[in-house]
C-alpha cells in the first residue's frame, strides 16, 4: 500500500511537440495569409441620380489617357511605349501652375482621364493607374517629407495625431476645408471599337 | 583526477521541456495572422502586379468579388464570369448582392462596404466596367482592386 502512495501522478508530456506540430501543420495548409492590398479607387455616384450637368472642362487642365484594345497607349493624343515615363508626365502637369499654357491651370483644377476600350486588359489598366497613383503618391510624399511607402501607410491610416498632421501636410489644406492637390482621377466610360 | 573525472559525467542533453511552448507560439501566430478560406475561387485568378499598394484598415467591412475566366471551361464556357461568394452571378444581379451583404452589416458600417474585385489580368475592361457601373448603381462606391506587390530588380 505505501509502495502506491508515493508514486508522483506525472503525466508523459513528450508528445505535446507531436500534438503541437499538427495542430500547426493543419492551420498552414488549410489558412491563406489574407491579402487585402491593392489600387483603392472611389466611384462617381450612380449616374441616373446626377443631373445633366454639362461642364466645360478646358482642354488644358485634362490629361487625357486612352488604351485602346490592343493594349496601346494614346497620351495626350500621341502615342507612348513606355509606361514608366507617364508617372514624370502626370507629375509635371498637376505641378504645372499655369506655367505652360498647354498644361494645368493649378492642381485643384487639373484632371487625369483615363479611357479604355472595353477590350483593354485589366493588366495593362491596372499598370497605368499605378503609375497615376504613384505619380500623385510621390507628389504628397515629398511635401510631407516622408517616404512613399510611408505616405500610403499614412493615406490608409492617419488616426494618429503626428500622422494627420504629415497627411494635412502632404495634401494641403485650402481655406474652404478641400484638399490643396486633390487626386482628380476620371475613369471614362470604355469605348466599344474593339472586341 | 578527480577533476577530470567530474567533467566527464557532465549532462550532456539538451533541455526538450521548452519544445512545446515554443512550437504553441508558433502555432498561436499562424492562428491570429491567418483567415480561414470562406469560398472555395472557382475563377482563374493570376493578379496584375503594382507598385503603389494602399492596404485596407477594417477586413469587415472589405466583400469581395472575384472575377476571371471559368476554371471549368467545359460546363461554364471560356467567356470571364463573376463570383460572388460561393456562385456565378451576373452583372445585373450585383445590385441585389450589394444589398444582401449590407443586409449582413453592422447598421452604422453600411454605408461604408468596400468592394475588393479581384480581377485577373486577362480580363476585359467591358466587363469590369459594366460591374463598376452596377456598383455605383447600388451605392457602394468605394472599390478596390486587388494587386500584388511589383518586386523591383
Amino acid at each position: 500500500m505505501p509502495k502506491r502512495a508515493r508514486q508522483t501522478p506525472e503525466i508523459n508530456s513528450s508528445s505535446m511537440a507531436d500534438i503541437a506540430f499538427l495542430l500547426l501543420i493543419f492551420f498552414l495548409v488549410t489558412t491563406t495569409i489574407a491579402n487585402d492590398k491593392g489600387l483603392f479607387l472611389l466611384l462617381p455616384p450612380d449616374p441616373d441620380q446626377l443631373e445633366d450637368l454639362d461642364i466645360k472642362i478646358p482642354e488644358r487642365n485634362l490629361f487625357k489617357i486612352q488604351i485602346n484594345s490592343a493594349d496601346r497607349l494614346l497620351v495626350e493624343n500621341e502615342p507612348l511605349t513606355d509606361t514608366d515615363e507617364l508617372k514624370g508626365m502626370i507629375r509635371e502637369f498637376v505641378l504645372n501652375n499655369g506655367r505652360d499654357p498647354e498644361s494645368s491651370d493649378n492642381p485643384q483644377k487639373a484632371i487625369v482621364s483615363l479611357k479604355t476600350d472595353r477590350g483593354t486588359t485589366q493588366k495593362k489598366f491596372i499598370e497605368v493607374l499605378d503609375q497615376i497613383k504613384g505619380a500623385y503618391h510621390d507628389i504628397y510624399a515629398g511635401r510631407a517629407g516622408v517616404s512613399n511607402k510611408k505616405w500610403r501607410e499614412l493615406a490608409a491610416d492617419h488616426t494618429d495625431p503626428e500622422d494627420d498632421r504629415l497627411y494635412e501636410m502632404g495634401r494641403g489644406v485650402l481655406p474652404d476645408g478641400k484638399p490643396e492637390i486633390p487626386m482628380n482621377i476620371s475613369i471614362a466610360e470604355p469605348t466599344k471599337i474593339g472586341g | 583526477m578527480s577533476k577530470f573525472k567530474k567533467k566527464a559525467d557532465a549532462k550532456q542533453e539538451i533541455p526538450t521541456s521548452a519544445l512545446p511552448d515554443i512550437i504553441f507560439m508558433l502555432l498561436f501566430f499562424f492562428m491570429v495572422t491567418t483567415v480561414l478560406r470562406e469560398s472555395s475561387i472557382n475563377v482563374k485568378q493570376v493578379i496584375p502586379e503594382a507598385r503603389e499598394l494602399t492596404k485596407l484598415q477594417k477586413k469587415s467591412l472589405v466583400k469581395h468579388l472575384y472575377i476571371g475566366e471559368p476554371k471549368k471551361t467545359e460546363i461554364w464556357g471560356k467567356e470571364p464570369k463573376i463570383q460572388a461568394n460561393d456562385a456565378f452571378i451576373d452583372t445585373k444581379d450585383i445590385i441585389l448582392w450589394v444589398s444582401r451583404e449590407k443586409a449582413k452589416m453592422k447598421e452604422h458600417e453600411r454605408e461604408q462596404i468596400t468592394i475588393d474585385l479581384k480581377v485577373d489580368e486577362e480580363a476585359k475592361r467591358g466587363l469590369i466596367s459594366d460591374v463598376e457601373l452596377q456598383l455605383r448603381k447600388a451605392n457602394a462606391r468605394k472599390l478596390l482592386y486587388t494587386t500584388r506587390q511589383r518586386v523591383e530588380i
